[in-house]
């Protein structure tokens, strides 16, 4: 227990110390995107990877949580705290409404109805000019301010991302190791045997898509409110299905796992445009869609439980024997 | 015939349809507290539907299940567990993806509180919770005698193991019934007599047991009331010696028990 304790405190004194080492705003802004991601993966994890559900529908909720504050905050003049949190409130009521008759289906069928709801949402942005702007985008998001202090820059905005991230890593830790945890594992494990032993499988599954949900609308908000224009297609299905590489990339079954992920991603997106245009100088967008296809696939075929499984394979660790080892529990274990 | 005690769970007039098929007719019995059940049958005479239709899994066509006083007749399977009926499956159905302790950790969900916003936000009462259910799944662990592997990860023990895990991880409920679904299938002797005398020792400490088996040598030996059923329909029910007297379930099923299994 306290060795888990340790990774996460190890962590945060990395992020604390990342940017007075560093002075680079190219670093940060890359920085703060693995951010935004992580939030996300974290959320999608838990969902994925704990509970066993797919959905390749969460770029809908990171675009519904980055629409309302930039509805609410600039057309409305809402304080943005406020105006994320609200986007959360819908977000989380959205999630739970579309959950109810989506989660009664499994595997494809699940994953081709949350497709489907992303590509709605999607639609939505677009069509509803009045309040989005349309495919023009929508400009002018305001920067958050906490009393006179004002995340405008890199470095500030840095904090308040990793705050948010580190925060609900904590929490996701927490739901792990409790009751809560192992009832949605269990729903991975069997369901036959969660009902079994009492537990409320749509219940629990309805809850942790609307907790994974929340965790995409307070990244898309905070997302808005960094880049202060946002449109359409920042929020495609592609980006969902990009959010599900991250997860499998990183392990779905630990939730650093949703950190790796994202680092690994949009670090490699980086050096794609950097080195691609070297090799093939009229090459577009279109080769980072292949590149991604093509690791999604190697990845599911080695490494199907992800980084984070492989790295424990190699040291020779195992998830649930940190989970409760018999050091932790003072002589249960002969 | 009739048994003193008091009746705990109650099939009363069971018949389920599929299609035109009437996989179990009519079929009647109670289950008294205290007591070890064993219902038998040849392939195909509607025990798993029966089985299936009293943890909820499958709604009855007609007919009624009562346990502890509740009519559970169309409740879900999560429903019936949490009124105390748990169950063990034929072909094991442990959280691979946990350690042992873990998996009977989540058999005693049923009587714990943590909701999703205490567990993420760790408030005191969870630590509590959570050190209570530990020492009482070490407890679960040790009746059926695998507590030495209790932070093992669950998918590595042996066939025999994973059932005692499972026993293990119904107890942990605290139910009043346990339903094993052919708890002897794929045991070996060893393993077979260790099962039996954890049974035995739980209904010492109250538990009452309701199983679907095949064989009859354990049947004989732990029950204290058989029922029998054939083609959907109940032949005979009363003690092991009741029923091997009983002419027509010889005819039935114990005179080709040889064919049978």
């Amino acid at each position: 227990m306290h060795e888990r304790r340790l990774g996460t405190w190890l962590f945060a004194l990395g992020i604390l110390l990342f940017p007075l080492i560093v002075h680079s705003n190219y670093l940060l802004s890359i920085l703060i995107m693995i951010g935004f991601y992580s939030l996300v993966c974290n959320g999608l994890t838990m969902l994925m990877g704990y509970a066993g559900q797919i959905s390749l529908g969460h770029a809908a909720f990171y675009g519904i949580g980055a629409y309302t504050t930039a509805y609410l905050s600039a057309t409305h003049g809402w304080s943005p705290w406020l105006s994320i949190i609200a986007g959360a409130i819908i977000s989380a009521f959205i999630a739970f409404i579309v959950g109810i008759p989506t989660f009664k289906l499994k595997g494809h069928y699940l994953a081709l109805a949350t497709l489907g709801f992303g590509v709605i949402v999607y639609t939505c942005f677009k069509e509803f000019t009045s309040i989005t702007g349309g495919m023009n985008g929508f400009f002018g998001i305001p920067s958050i301010k906490l009393f006179a202090w004002e995340f405008s820059n890199d470095a500030r905005f840095y904090y308040l991302i990793w705050i948010v991230v580190f925060l609900s890593l904590l929490f996701s830790q927490n739901i792990i190791h409790s009751r809560v945890g192992r009832a949605l594992r269990s729903i991975e494990g069997s369901e036959a045997a969660s009902d079994a032993v009492g537990i409320d499988i749509m219940r629990y599954k309805l809850q942790v898509f609307v907790y994974s949900a929340i965790c995409a609308s307070i990244a898309g908000s905070l997302y808005a409110h960094y880049v202060t224009f946002i449109n359409p297609q920042a929020f495609d299905a592609m980006l969902s299905i990009y959010f599900l590489i991250m997860v499998i990339t990183g392990g779905a079954s630990s939730i650093w796992g949703a950190v790796i992920g994202s680092s690994v991603f949009v670090l490699l997106s980086e050096l794609l445009k950097e080195v691609v245009p070297l090799v093939f100088s009229n090459a577009g967008g279109e080769f980072e869609i292949v590149f991604f296809g093509v690791l999604l696939v190697v990845m599911l075929i080695y490494m199907p439980n992800g980084l984070t499984a492989a790295w424990k394979k190699i040291t020779g660790k195992w998830r649930t024997s940190t989970t409760l080892s018999p050091a932790a529990k003072g002589g249960g274990g002969r | 015939m009739k048994r003193n005690g008091q009746v705990l769970l109650t099939v009363e007039r069971i018949t389920k349809q599929f299609g035109g098929v009437v996989a179990v007719n009519d079929v009647s019995f109670d289950v008294n507290k205290g007591e070890i059940l064993a219902v038998i049958g040849p392939n195909g005479a509607g025990k798993t539907t029966l089985f299936n239709i009293v943890t909820g899994i499958l709604a009855p066509s007609s007919g009624t299940v009562r346990f502890s006083g509740t009519d559970i007749t169309g409740k879900k399977p999560y429903q019936i567990a949490q009124l105390g009926m748990t169950r063990t499956f034929q072909n094991l159905e442990v959280f691979t993806n946990m350690s042992v302790i873990e998996n009977v950790m989540t058999g005693a969900h049923r009587n714990m509180k943590t909701s999703f916003l205490q567990a993420g936000l760790r408030v005191p009462s969870v630590k509590k919770e959570e050190k209570a259910v530990e020492e009482k799944a070490m407890r679960c662990l040790e009746k059926v005698g695998i507590a030495h592997l209790a932070y093992e990860r669950a998918e590595t023990l042996p066939y025999g193991n994973q059932r005692l895990l499972e026993i293990a991880r119904a107890i942990a409920a605290e139910p009043a019934l346990i339903l094993l679904d052919e708890p002897m299938a794929g045991l070996n002797d060893e393993e077979s007599r260790r099962l039996v005398e954890v049974i035995l020792q739980l209904r010492k400490e109250g538990l009452t047991f309701v199983f679907v088996e095949h064989d009859m040598e354990t049947v004989m030996a732990i029950s204290d009331h058989i029922v029998v059923l054939d083609n959907g329909v109940k032949i005979g029910e009363g003690t092991p010696e009741e029923i091997y007297r009983n002419k027509a379930v010889v005819a039935a099923y114990l005179g080709e028990e040889e064919t049978v299994c």
